[in-house]
Protein backbone atom coordinates (compact mmCIF):
# COMPACT_ATOMS: atom_id res chain seq x y z
CA UNK A 1 0.00 0.00 0.00
CA UNK A 2 2.96 2.38 1.27
CA UNK A 3 4.39 1.54 -2.39
CA UNK A 4 1.49 2.16 -4.41
CA UNK A 5 1.27 5.63 -2.86
CA UNK A 6 4.62 6.69 -3.16
CA UNK A 7 4.08 5.36 -6.66
CA UNK A 8 1.10 7.26 -7.33
CA UNK A 9 2.72 10.28 -5.70
CA UNK A 10 5.77 10.06 -8.30
CA UNK A 11 3.68 8.88 -11.22
CA UNK A 12 1.09 12.20 -10.22
CA UNK A 13 4.45 14.22 -10.30
CA UNK A 14 5.49 13.33 -14.24
CA UNK A 15 1.57 13.68 -15.32
CA UNK A 16 1.18 17.15 -13.54
CA UNK A 17 2.98 19.02 -16.31
CA UNK A 18 1.31 16.88 -19.53
CA UNK A 19 -2.15 17.98 -18.12
CA UNK A 20 -1.57 21.01 -17.07
CA UNK A 21 -3.26 23.25 -19.74
CA UNK A 22 -1.98 26.64 -19.53
CA UNK A 23 -4.76 29.13 -19.61
CA UNK A 24 -7.02 28.15 -17.23
CA UNK A 25 -5.79 25.67 -14.74
CA UNK A 26 -4.05 26.28 -11.97
CA UNK A 27 -1.82 23.80 -9.76
CA UNK A 28 -1.24 23.86 -6.32
CA UNK A 29 1.03 21.28 -4.30
CA UNK A 30 2.79 21.58 -0.93
CA UNK A 31 2.42 22.42 3.10
CA UNK A 32 -0.44 19.75 4.21
CA UNK A 33 -0.83 22.47 6.90
CA UNK A 34 -2.16 25.39 3.87
CA UNK A 35 -3.94 22.55 1.99
CA UNK A 36 -7.56 23.82 3.89
CA UNK A 37 -6.99 27.40 2.80
CA UNK A 38 -6.27 26.61 -0.51
CA UNK A 39 -8.92 24.08 -0.82
CA UNK A 40 -11.59 26.33 0.59
CA UNK A 41 -10.12 29.43 -1.49
CA UNK A 42 -9.87 27.17 -4.57
CA UNK A 43 -13.65 26.01 -4.38
CA UNK A 44 -15.62 29.51 -4.25
CA UNK A 45 -12.80 30.77 -6.74
CA UNK A 46 -13.71 27.78 -8.69
CA UNK A 47 -17.58 29.31 -8.15
CA UNK A 48 -17.06 32.73 -9.29
CA UNK A 49 -14.92 31.63 -12.38
CA UNK A 50 -16.74 28.52 -13.64
CA UNK A 51 -13.81 28.03 -16.93
CA UNK A 52 -10.67 27.91 -13.88
CA UNK A 53 -10.01 24.21 -13.00
CA UNK A 54 -7.59 24.70 -10.19
CA UNK A 55 -6.28 21.40 -8.75
CA UNK A 56 -4.74 21.05 -5.20
CA UNK A 57 -2.66 18.20 -3.64
CA UNK A 58 -1.05 18.39 -0.41
CA UNK A 59 2.71 16.50 -0.11
CA UNK A 60 4.02 18.96 3.06
CA UNK A 61 5.69 21.97 2.46
CA UNK A 62 9.37 20.06 0.92
CA UNK A 63 6.85 19.36 -1.71
CA UNK A 64 5.47 22.01 -2.43
CA UNK A 65 8.58 23.92 -2.59
CA UNK A 66 10.41 21.26 -4.83
CA UNK A 67 7.24 21.24 -7.13
CA UNK A 68 8.27 24.95 -7.67
CA UNK A 69 11.62 24.14 -8.59
CA UNK A 70 10.89 21.77 -10.67
CA UNK A 71 8.45 23.94 -12.30
CA UNK A 72 5.40 20.83 -11.70
CA UNK A 73 2.98 23.19 -9.91
CA UNK A 74 1.88 26.89 -10.13
CA UNK A 75 2.02 27.36 -6.81
CA UNK A 76 4.24 25.66 -3.93
CA UNK A 77 2.75 25.69 -0.45
CA UNK A 78 5.09 25.89 2.42
CA UNK A 79 4.66 26.30 6.39
CA UNK A 80 8.17 27.44 6.24
CA UNK A 81 10.39 29.68 4.63
CA UNK A 82 12.17 28.02 1.37
CA UNK A 83 16.14 27.46 2.79
CA UNK A 84 19.16 28.10 1.41
CA UNK A 85 19.77 24.66 -0.28
CA UNK A 86 16.62 24.74 -2.36
CA UNK A 87 17.40 28.20 -3.08
CA UNK A 88 20.48 27.48 -4.58
CA UNK A 89 18.34 24.74 -6.03
CA UNK A 90 16.19 27.02 -7.59
CA UNK A 91 18.61 29.18 -9.07
CA UNK A 92 20.58 26.25 -10.98
CA UNK A 93 16.98 25.72 -12.51
CA UNK A 94 16.13 29.66 -13.04
CA UNK A 95 13.18 29.24 -11.31
CA UNK A 96 12.97 32.66 -8.47
CA UNK A 97 10.60 31.47 -5.88
CA UNK A 98 8.65 34.21 -4.80
CA UNK A 99 7.00 34.15 -1.64
CA UNK A 100 3.04 35.40 -0.83
CA UNK A 101 2.07 35.53 3.01
CA UNK A 102 -1.46 34.22 3.06
CA UNK A 103 -2.20 33.64 6.06
CA UNK A 104 -0.59 33.95 10.24
CA UNK A 105 -0.44 30.33 12.31
CA UNK A 106 0.43 30.07 16.15
CA UNK A 107 1.61 26.99 17.72
CA UNK A 108 0.27 26.94 20.84
CA UNK A 109 1.93 24.99 23.62
CA UNK A 110 -0.78 23.00 26.07
CA UNK A 111 -0.61 20.87 29.25
CA UNK A 112 -3.11 18.70 30.85
CA UNK A 113 -6.00 21.05 32.70
CA UNK A 114 -5.23 20.01 35.86
CA UNK A 115 -1.53 20.64 36.11
CA UNK A 116 -1.08 24.74 37.51
CA UNK A 117 1.85 25.78 35.55
CA UNK A 118 1.02 28.55 33.26
CA UNK A 119 3.99 30.13 31.82
CA UNK A 120 7.02 28.76 30.52
CA UNK A 121 10.39 30.50 28.41
CA UNK A 122 11.68 29.20 25.54
CA UNK A 123 14.52 28.24 27.31
CA UNK A 124 12.70 26.19 29.63
CA UNK A 125 10.59 24.60 26.92
CA UNK A 126 13.94 23.77 25.20
CA UNK A 127 15.27 22.03 28.47
CA UNK A 128 11.43 20.11 28.49
CA UNK A 129 11.50 18.96 24.70
CA UNK A 130 15.42 18.41 24.69
CA UNK A 131 15.04 16.30 28.12
CA UNK A 132 16.94 18.50 30.52
CA UNK A 133 13.72 19.56 32.72
CA UNK A 134 11.91 15.79 33.32
CA UNK A 135 9.91 16.85 35.87
CA UNK A 136 7.08 19.37 36.39
CA UNK A 137 8.43 20.02 40.43
CA UNK A 138 11.31 21.84 38.36
CA UNK A 139 9.37 23.96 37.02
CA UNK A 140 7.09 25.40 40.10
CA UNK A 141 4.45 22.31 39.30
CA UNK A 142 3.66 19.02 41.04
CA UNK A 143 5.89 16.11 41.43
CA UNK A 144 4.96 14.44 38.43
CA UNK A 145 7.40 13.54 35.47
CA UNK A 146 6.88 15.35 32.53
CA UNK A 147 5.48 13.44 29.24
CA UNK A 148 6.52 15.21 26.29
CA UNK A 149 4.57 14.92 23.07
CA UNK A 150 5.83 16.24 19.43
CA UNK A 151 4.80 16.08 16.19
CA UNK A 152 6.57 13.49 13.48
CA UNK A 153 9.63 14.90 12.54
CA UNK A 154 8.95 15.58 9.07
CA UNK A 155 5.79 17.56 9.64
CA UNK A 156 5.40 21.16 9.43
CA UNK A 157 4.30 22.07 12.46
CA UNK A 158 7.71 20.14 14.21
CA UNK A 159 10.10 21.96 11.41
CA UNK A 160 8.76 25.39 13.29
CA UNK A 161 8.71 24.17 16.48
CA UNK A 162 12.48 22.12 15.78
CA UNK A 163 13.90 25.70 14.35
CA UNK A 164 12.25 28.57 17.04
CA UNK A 165 11.95 26.42 19.85
CA UNK A 166 14.76 23.47 19.45
CA UNK A 167 16.92 25.92 17.26
CA UNK A 168 18.04 22.62 15.49
CA UNK A 169 18.95 20.49 18.81
CA UNK A 170 17.64 16.74 18.55
CA UNK A 171 14.43 16.40 20.31
CA UNK A 172 14.02 14.06 23.36
CA UNK A 173 14.40 10.29 21.84
CA UNK A 174 11.31 9.07 24.55
CA UNK A 175 9.32 11.89 23.68
CA UNK A 176 5.71 10.60 21.81
CA UNK A 177 5.77 11.53 18.21
CA UNK A 178 2.05 11.64 17.14
CA UNK A 179 0.82 11.88 13.65
CA UNK A 180 -1.52 15.01 13.50
CA UNK A 181 -2.70 18.45 15.76
CA UNK A 182 -5.67 16.36 16.84
CA UNK A 183 -3.73 13.07 18.64
CA UNK A 184 -1.71 15.72 20.34
CA UNK A 185 -4.98 17.31 21.79
CA UNK A 186 -6.72 14.05 22.16
CA UNK A 187 -3.47 12.81 24.59
CA UNK A 188 -2.76 15.78 25.99
CA UNK A 189 -6.00 15.85 27.76
CA UNK A 190 -5.94 12.59 28.76
CA UNK A 191 -2.37 12.16 29.76
CA UNK A 192 -1.67 14.47 33.47
CA UNK A 193 1.81 14.84 33.14
CA UNK A 194 1.74 16.08 29.52
CA UNK A 195 2.65 18.74 27.17
CA UNK A 196 2.06 19.10 24.01
CA UNK A 197 2.33 21.87 21.02
CA UNK A 198 -0.63 22.30 18.49
CA UNK A 199 -2.02 25.26 16.03
CA UNK A 200 -4.46 27.60 17.59
CA UNK A 201 -7.18 26.06 15.73
CA UNK A 202 -6.91 22.81 18.06
CA UNK A 203 -7.11 24.75 21.27
CA UNK A 204 -10.35 23.70 23.64
CA UNK A 205 -11.24 24.17 27.23
CA UNK A 206 -9.84 20.25 28.32
CA UNK A 207 -6.46 21.83 27.63
CA UNK A 208 -4.43 24.31 29.17
CA UNK A 209 -2.78 27.17 27.36
CA UNK A 210 0.74 28.21 28.32
CA UNK A 211 1.91 31.37 28.04
CA UNK A 212 5.52 31.94 26.39
CA UNK A 213 7.97 34.44 27.54
CA UNK A 214 4.92 35.94 28.89
CA UNK A 215 2.55 36.03 25.95
CA UNK A 216 -0.56 34.24 25.46
CA UNK A 217 -0.97 33.29 21.73
CA UNK A 218 -3.75 35.14 20.27
CA UNK A 219 -4.51 36.69 16.86
CA UNK A 220 -2.73 39.72 18.21
CA UNK A 221 0.07 38.68 19.35
CA UNK A 222 0.73 36.33 16.62
CA UNK A 223 -0.26 38.52 13.93
CA UNK A 224 2.42 41.13 15.54
CA UNK A 225 4.90 38.26 15.92
CA UNK A 226 5.12 38.94 19.04
CA UNK A 227 4.20 35.29 20.55
CA UNK A 228 7.67 33.61 20.24
CA UNK A 229 6.20 30.64 18.59
CA UNK A 230 4.63 32.14 16.01
CA UNK A 231 4.90 31.55 11.80
CA UNK A 232 4.02 32.97 8.50
CA UNK A 233 2.28 30.43 6.40
CA UNK A 234 3.38 30.88 2.45
CA UNK A 235 2.19 30.28 -1.55
CA UNK A 236 5.36 30.31 -3.25
CA UNK A 237 5.12 31.27 -7.28
CA UNK A 238 8.20 31.42 -9.56
CA UNK A 239 8.56 34.93 -9.79
CA UNK A 240 6.01 37.48 -8.74
CA UNK A 241 2.32 35.81 -9.55
CA UNK A 242 0.48 37.32 -12.90
CA UNK A 243 -2.20 36.55 -14.76
CA UNK A 244 -4.75 33.84 -13.24
CA UNK A 245 -2.37 32.86 -10.47
CA UNK A 246 -1.78 36.50 -9.43
CA UNK A 247 -5.84 36.55 -9.54
CA UNK A 248 -6.17 33.72 -7.11
CA UNK A 249 -3.50 34.85 -4.70
CA UNK A 250 -5.38 38.60 -5.15
CA UNK A 251 -8.45 36.39 -3.98
CA UNK A 252 -7.09 34.52 -1.18
CA UNK A 253 -5.66 38.17 0.29
CA UNK A 254 -8.99 39.61 -0.13
CA UNK A 255 -11.26 40.08 2.11
CA UNK A 256 -13.57 37.24 1.44
CA UNK A 257 -10.35 35.03 1.28
CA UNK A 258 -9.30 35.86 4.35
CA UNK A 259 -11.98 35.17 6.05
CA UNK A 260 -11.66 31.55 4.68
CA UNK A 261 -8.31 31.43 5.75
CA UNK A 262 -10.13 32.54 9.68
CA UNK A 263 -12.88 29.56 8.99
CA UNK A 264 -9.56 27.11 8.31
CA UNK A 265 -8.60 27.90 11.92
CA UNK A 266 -5.64 30.19 11.24
CA UNK A 267 -4.65 34.12 11.69
CA UNK A 268 -5.54 36.36 8.95
CA UNK A 269 -2.65 38.48 7.26
CA UNK A 270 -2.69 41.98 8.86
CA UNK B 1 -16.91 -25.24 -28.50
CA UNK B 2 -16.50 -27.24 -25.76
CA UNK B 3 -12.93 -27.12 -26.08
CA UNK B 4 -12.87 -23.60 -27.14
CA UNK B 5 -14.86 -22.74 -23.79
CA UNK B 6 -12.14 -24.75 -21.55
CA UNK B 7 -9.02 -23.16 -23.35
CA UNK B 8 -10.42 -19.84 -22.44
CA UNK B 9 -10.97 -20.30 -19.11
CA UNK B 10 -7.83 -21.90 -18.67
CA UNK B 11 -6.01 -18.96 -20.35
CA UNK B 12 -8.01 -16.68 -18.15
CA UNK B 13 -7.03 -18.46 -15.14
CA UNK B 14 -3.52 -18.53 -15.95
CA UNK B 15 -3.19 -14.32 -17.10
CA UNK B 16 -4.69 -13.98 -13.50
CA UNK B 17 -2.28 -16.27 -12.06
CA UNK B 18 0.24 -14.50 -13.63
CA UNK B 19 -0.57 -11.46 -12.97
CA UNK B 20 -0.12 -11.70 -9.28
CA UNK B 21 2.77 -12.95 -9.88
CA UNK B 22 4.12 -10.24 -11.73
CA UNK B 23 2.56 -7.47 -9.29
CA UNK B 24 4.72 -9.30 -6.55
CA UNK B 25 7.91 -8.82 -8.14
CA UNK B 26 7.31 -5.69 -9.40
CA UNK B 27 6.30 -4.45 -5.54
CA UNK B 28 9.76 -6.45 -4.13
CA UNK B 29 11.84 -4.93 -7.27
CA UNK B 30 10.47 -1.18 -6.49
CA UNK B 31 11.12 -1.96 -2.81
CA UNK B 32 14.38 -3.00 -3.46
CA UNK B 33 15.47 -0.25 -6.10
CA UNK B 34 13.86 2.41 -3.61
CA UNK B 35 15.95 1.54 -0.43
CA UNK B 36 19.43 0.12 -1.97
CA UNK B 37 20.36 4.20 -2.04
CA UNK B 38 20.43 5.14 1.65
CA UNK B 39 23.36 2.90 1.70
CA UNK B 40 25.58 5.50 -0.02
CA UNK B 41 24.64 8.05 2.71
CA UNK B 42 24.73 4.66 6.07
CA UNK B 43 26.57 1.89 6.24
CA UNK B 44 23.84 -1.36 6.32
CA UNK B 45 26.12 -2.36 9.83
CA UNK B 46 25.31 1.57 10.98
CA UNK B 47 21.31 1.10 9.55
CA UNK B 48 20.67 -1.83 11.83
CA UNK B 49 22.67 -1.47 14.62
CA UNK B 50 22.81 2.83 15.72
CA UNK B 51 19.12 3.23 17.93
CA UNK B 52 19.56 6.95 17.15
CA UNK B 53 16.54 7.78 14.67
CA UNK B 54 16.62 11.56 13.96
CA UNK B 55 16.01 11.54 10.08
CA UNK B 56 15.56 15.53 9.84
CA UNK B 57 18.26 16.57 12.11
CA UNK B 58 21.24 18.71 10.61
CA UNK B 59 23.42 15.70 10.22
CA UNK B 60 20.46 13.34 10.11
CA UNK B 61 20.82 10.01 11.70
CA UNK B 62 19.25 7.23 10.24
CA UNK B 63 19.70 4.10 12.72
CA UNK B 64 16.89 1.82 12.62
CA UNK B 65 17.53 -0.89 15.90
CA UNK B 66 15.07 1.25 18.15
CA UNK B 67 12.21 0.82 15.50
CA UNK B 68 13.44 -2.70 14.87
CA UNK B 69 13.35 -3.35 18.68
CA UNK B 70 10.03 -1.48 19.25
CA UNK B 71 8.19 -3.55 16.31
CA UNK B 72 9.55 -6.96 17.73
CA UNK B 73 8.38 -6.20 21.33
CA UNK B 74 4.92 -4.93 20.73
CA UNK B 75 4.81 -7.89 18.01
CA UNK B 76 5.79 -9.83 21.29
CA UNK B 77 3.07 -8.95 23.32
CA UNK B 78 0.36 -9.65 21.36
CA UNK B 79 1.30 -12.70 20.72
CA UNK B 80 1.53 -13.52 24.34
CA UNK B 81 -2.13 -11.97 24.54
CA UNK B 82 -3.34 -13.41 21.73
CA UNK B 83 -2.12 -17.39 21.63
CA UNK B 84 -4.06 -18.35 24.73
CA UNK B 85 -6.73 -16.57 23.85
CA UNK B 86 -6.74 -17.75 20.30
CA UNK B 87 -5.75 -21.42 20.84
CA UNK B 88 -8.12 -21.44 23.62
CA UNK B 89 -11.29 -20.08 21.96
CA UNK B 90 -9.81 -22.45 18.94
CA UNK B 91 -9.67 -25.86 21.16
CA UNK B 92 -13.41 -24.68 22.51
CA UNK B 93 -14.96 -24.13 19.43
CA UNK B 94 -13.71 -27.37 17.94
CA UNK B 95 -13.89 -29.50 21.05
CA UNK B 96 -16.11 -28.57 23.61
CA UNK B 97 -18.75 -26.64 22.36
CA UNK B 98 -22.40 -28.22 21.08
CA UNK B 99 -23.07 -27.49 17.86
CA UNK B 100 -25.50 -24.48 18.69
CA UNK B 101 -22.62 -22.73 20.19
CA UNK B 102 -20.37 -23.30 18.07
CA UNK B 103 -22.53 -22.00 15.10
CA UNK B 104 -22.87 -18.75 17.02
CA UNK B 105 -19.39 -18.13 18.31
CA UNK B 106 -17.13 -18.81 15.40
CA UNK B 107 -19.12 -15.70 13.22
CA UNK B 108 -18.45 -13.39 16.13
CA UNK B 109 -14.81 -14.00 16.28
CA UNK B 110 -14.78 -13.65 12.48
CA UNK B 111 -16.34 -10.51 12.95
CA UNK B 112 -13.38 -9.43 15.26
CA UNK B 113 -10.90 -9.99 12.19
CA UNK B 114 -13.67 -7.54 9.95
CA UNK B 115 -13.27 -4.17 12.46
CA UNK B 116 -11.23 -1.81 10.54
CA UNK B 117 -7.58 -1.87 12.19
CA UNK B 118 -7.84 2.40 12.70
CA UNK B 119 -11.21 1.52 14.56
CA UNK B 120 -9.01 -1.08 16.64
CA UNK B 121 -6.92 2.65 16.83
CA UNK B 122 -9.64 4.89 17.91
CA UNK B 123 -10.32 2.72 20.63
CA UNK B 124 -6.79 2.31 22.13
CA UNK B 125 -6.41 5.54 21.89
CA UNK B 126 -9.76 7.16 23.10
CA UNK B 127 -10.51 4.41 25.51
CA UNK B 128 -7.64 2.15 26.46
CA UNK B 129 -4.88 4.85 27.18
CA UNK B 130 -6.65 6.88 29.45
CA UNK B 131 -7.63 3.82 31.17
CA UNK B 132 -4.37 2.61 31.76
CA UNK B 133 -3.39 5.63 32.94
CA UNK B 134 -5.50 5.69 36.13
CA UNK B 135 -5.51 1.86 36.82
CA UNK B 136 -1.34 2.11 36.69
CA UNK B 137 -0.48 5.27 37.68
CA UNK B 138 1.92 5.46 34.46
CA UNK B 139 3.17 8.78 32.60
CA UNK B 140 1.27 7.71 29.06
CA UNK B 141 -1.06 5.05 28.32
CA UNK B 142 0.30 4.85 24.33
CA UNK B 143 3.11 2.34 25.40
CA UNK B 144 4.12 -1.40 24.13
CA UNK B 145 1.77 -2.25 26.67
CA UNK B 146 -1.37 -0.67 25.26
CA UNK B 147 -0.37 -1.54 21.74
CA UNK B 148 0.22 -5.18 22.19
CA UNK B 149 -3.41 -5.46 23.60
CA UNK B 150 -4.95 -3.93 20.83
CA UNK B 151 -2.61 -6.01 18.04
CA UNK B 152 -3.35 -9.21 20.87
CA UNK B 153 -6.95 -8.47 19.30
CA UNK B 154 -6.70 -8.17 15.99
CA UNK B 155 -4.62 -11.05 15.96
CA UNK B 156 -6.95 -13.20 18.08
CA UNK B 157 -9.14 -14.09 15.18
CA UNK B 158 -6.27 -15.18 12.75
CA UNK B 159 -4.96 -17.56 15.20
CA UNK B 160 -8.52 -19.01 16.66
CA UNK B 161 -10.13 -19.58 13.12
CA UNK B 162 -7.18 -21.05 11.64
CA UNK B 163 -6.01 -23.02 14.66
CA UNK B 164 -9.99 -24.83 15.07
CA UNK B 165 -9.85 -25.14 11.41
CA UNK B 166 -6.36 -27.53 12.09
CA UNK B 167 -8.05 -29.31 15.44
CA UNK B 168 -11.55 -30.07 13.19
CA UNK B 169 -9.58 -31.46 10.63
CA UNK B 170 -8.01 -33.91 12.94
CA UNK B 171 -9.57 -37.39 12.11
CA UNK B 172 -12.47 -38.13 14.59
CA UNK B 173 -10.74 -41.77 14.54
CA UNK B 174 -7.87 -40.43 16.95
CA UNK B 175 -10.51 -39.35 19.33
CA UNK B 176 -12.53 -42.29 19.50
CA UNK B 177 -9.01 -44.15 20.02
CA UNK B 178 -7.80 -42.08 22.85
CA UNK B 179 -11.46 -42.50 24.15
CA UNK B 180 -11.70 -45.92 24.20
CA UNK B 181 -8.40 -46.26 25.47
CA UNK B 182 -9.60 -44.68 28.60
CA UNK B 183 -8.63 -41.67 28.58
CA UNK B 184 -10.65 -38.56 29.62
CA UNK B 185 -11.39 -35.56 26.80
CA UNK B 186 -9.32 -33.13 28.72
CA UNK B 187 -6.42 -35.96 28.12
CA UNK B 188 -7.43 -36.75 24.76
CA UNK B 189 -7.55 -32.80 23.77
CA UNK B 190 -4.27 -31.88 24.71
CA UNK B 191 -2.13 -35.66 24.52
CA UNK B 192 -3.72 -36.51 20.86
CA UNK B 193 -5.85 -33.80 19.36
CA UNK B 194 -3.54 -30.27 20.13
CA UNK B 195 -0.35 -32.42 18.60
CA UNK B 196 -1.79 -33.76 15.74
CA UNK B 197 -2.66 -30.21 14.75
CA UNK B 198 0.49 -28.65 15.83
CA UNK B 199 1.56 -27.95 12.18
CA UNK B 200 -1.59 -25.87 11.76
CA UNK B 201 -1.71 -24.48 14.92
CA UNK B 202 1.97 -23.08 14.96
CA UNK B 203 1.71 -21.96 11.09
CA UNK B 204 -1.42 -20.30 12.88
CA UNK B 205 0.69 -18.22 15.30
CA UNK B 206 3.26 -17.68 12.21
CA UNK B 207 0.83 -16.17 10.65
CA UNK B 208 -0.33 -13.76 13.51
CA UNK B 209 3.51 -13.11 13.74
CA UNK B 210 3.19 -11.53 10.49
CA UNK B 211 -0.53 -10.04 10.80
CA UNK B 212 1.18 -7.99 14.06
CA UNK B 213 4.51 -6.91 12.51
CA UNK B 214 3.20 -5.27 9.36
CA UNK B 215 0.04 -3.67 11.07
CA UNK B 216 0.50 -0.27 10.89
CA UNK B 217 -2.58 2.13 11.62
CA UNK B 218 -2.80 0.33 15.49
CA UNK B 219 0.93 1.35 15.93
CA UNK B 220 0.76 4.68 14.87
CA UNK B 221 -2.14 5.73 16.81
CA UNK B 222 -1.38 3.36 20.18
CA UNK B 223 2.20 2.68 20.22
CA UNK B 224 3.48 6.31 21.53
CA UNK B 225 5.83 6.81 18.29
CA UNK B 226 9.04 7.32 20.50
CA UNK B 227 12.39 6.20 18.75
CA UNK B 228 14.42 4.49 21.85
CA UNK B 229 15.02 1.38 22.90
CA UNK B 230 12.61 1.56 26.27
CA UNK B 231 13.27 -0.01 29.53
CA UNK B 232 10.00 -1.15 30.32
CA UNK B 233 6.53 -2.16 28.92
CA UNK B 234 5.22 0.93 29.64
CA UNK B 235 6.99 3.37 27.71
CA UNK B 236 6.37 4.36 23.94
CA UNK B 237 8.34 2.91 20.99
CA UNK B 238 8.15 3.42 17.35
CA UNK B 239 7.37 0.06 14.94
CA UNK B 240 8.97 0.26 11.85
CA UNK B 241 5.44 0.26 10.10
CA UNK B 242 4.82 3.49 11.72
CA UNK B 243 7.56 4.85 11.16
CA UNK B 244 7.38 4.55 7.00
CA UNK B 245 3.54 5.93 7.42
CA UNK B 246 3.90 8.80 9.59
CA UNK B 247 6.87 10.37 7.78
CA UNK B 248 6.34 9.06 3.90
CA UNK B 249 3.73 11.69 3.27
CA UNK B 250 5.57 14.55 3.81
CA UNK B 251 9.08 13.65 2.90
CA UNK B 252 10.85 15.05 -0.82
CA UNK B 253 10.77 11.97 -3.31
CA UNK B 254 14.83 11.24 -3.58
CA UNK B 255 16.07 12.67 -0.68
CA UNK B 256 18.04 10.08 2.00
CA UNK B 257 15.31 10.32 4.12
CA UNK B 258 12.97 9.03 1.67
CA UNK B 259 15.78 6.30 0.97
CA UNK B 260 15.32 5.18 4.75
CA UNK B 261 12.08 4.89 4.69
CA UNK B 262 11.85 2.51 2.00
CA UNK B 263 15.38 0.74 3.52
CA UNK B 264 13.13 -0.05 6.75
CA UNK B 265 10.17 -1.32 4.66
CA UNK B 266 13.11 -3.68 2.82
CA UNK B 267 13.59 -5.03 6.50
CA UNK B 268 9.84 -5.02 7.44
CA UNK B 269 9.72 -7.46 3.98
CA UNK B 270 12.50 -9.85 4.87
CA UNK B 271 10.85 -10.33 8.36
CA UNK B 272 7.40 -11.10 7.00
CA UNK B 273 9.03 -12.73 3.63
CA UNK B 274 10.56 -15.30 6.14
CA UNK B 275 7.84 -15.51 8.13
CA UNK B 276 5.78 -17.07 5.70
CA UNK B 277 8.74 -19.09 4.49
CA UNK B 278 8.77 -21.10 7.60
CA UNK B 279 4.74 -21.52 7.53
CA UNK B 280 4.72 -23.12 3.88
CA UNK B 281 7.89 -24.88 5.42
CA UNK B 282 5.95 -26.40 8.18
CA UNK B 283 3.25 -27.02 5.90
CA UNK B 284 4.95 -28.58 3.47
CA UNK B 285 6.78 -30.97 5.94
CA UNK B 286 3.49 -32.37 7.19
CA UNK B 287 2.38 -33.23 3.89
CA UNK B 288 5.25 -35.56 3.28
Amino acid sequence: MRRIIALIAVLTMVAVPVFAGKDNKITISGSTTVLPIAQACAEIFMDMNPEVNISVRGGGSSVGIAAIIAGTADIGDASRHINTKELNQARENGVNPYENIVANDGIAVVIHKNNPVHALTLAQLKDIYTGNIQNWKDLGGPNLPIVVISRDVSSGTFEVFNTIVLQNEKVLDGSLMLASNNAVATTTAETPGAIGYIGLGYLNDNLNTVQIEGIMPSKQTIQSMEYPISRTLHMYTNGAPKGLVKEFIDFILSVEGQEIVEEQGFISVD
Amino acid sequence: MNNFKELSFKTVTYIASLFTIVVLLGIIFSIFLGGTPVFQYVSLTKFLSSPSWHPTHDPPDFGILSLIIGSLLVTAGALVISIPLGLGSAIYISEIASQRVREILKPIIELLAGIPSVVYGLFGMAFLSPFLIRIFKIPTGLNIFSASIILGLMVVPIISSLSEDALSSVPKSLREASLALGANKWETIIRIVVPAAKAGIISSIILGFGRAVGETMVVLMVAGGAAQIPSNIFQPVRPMPATIAAEMGETVIGSPHFYALYGIAIILFVITFISILITEFIVMRKKR
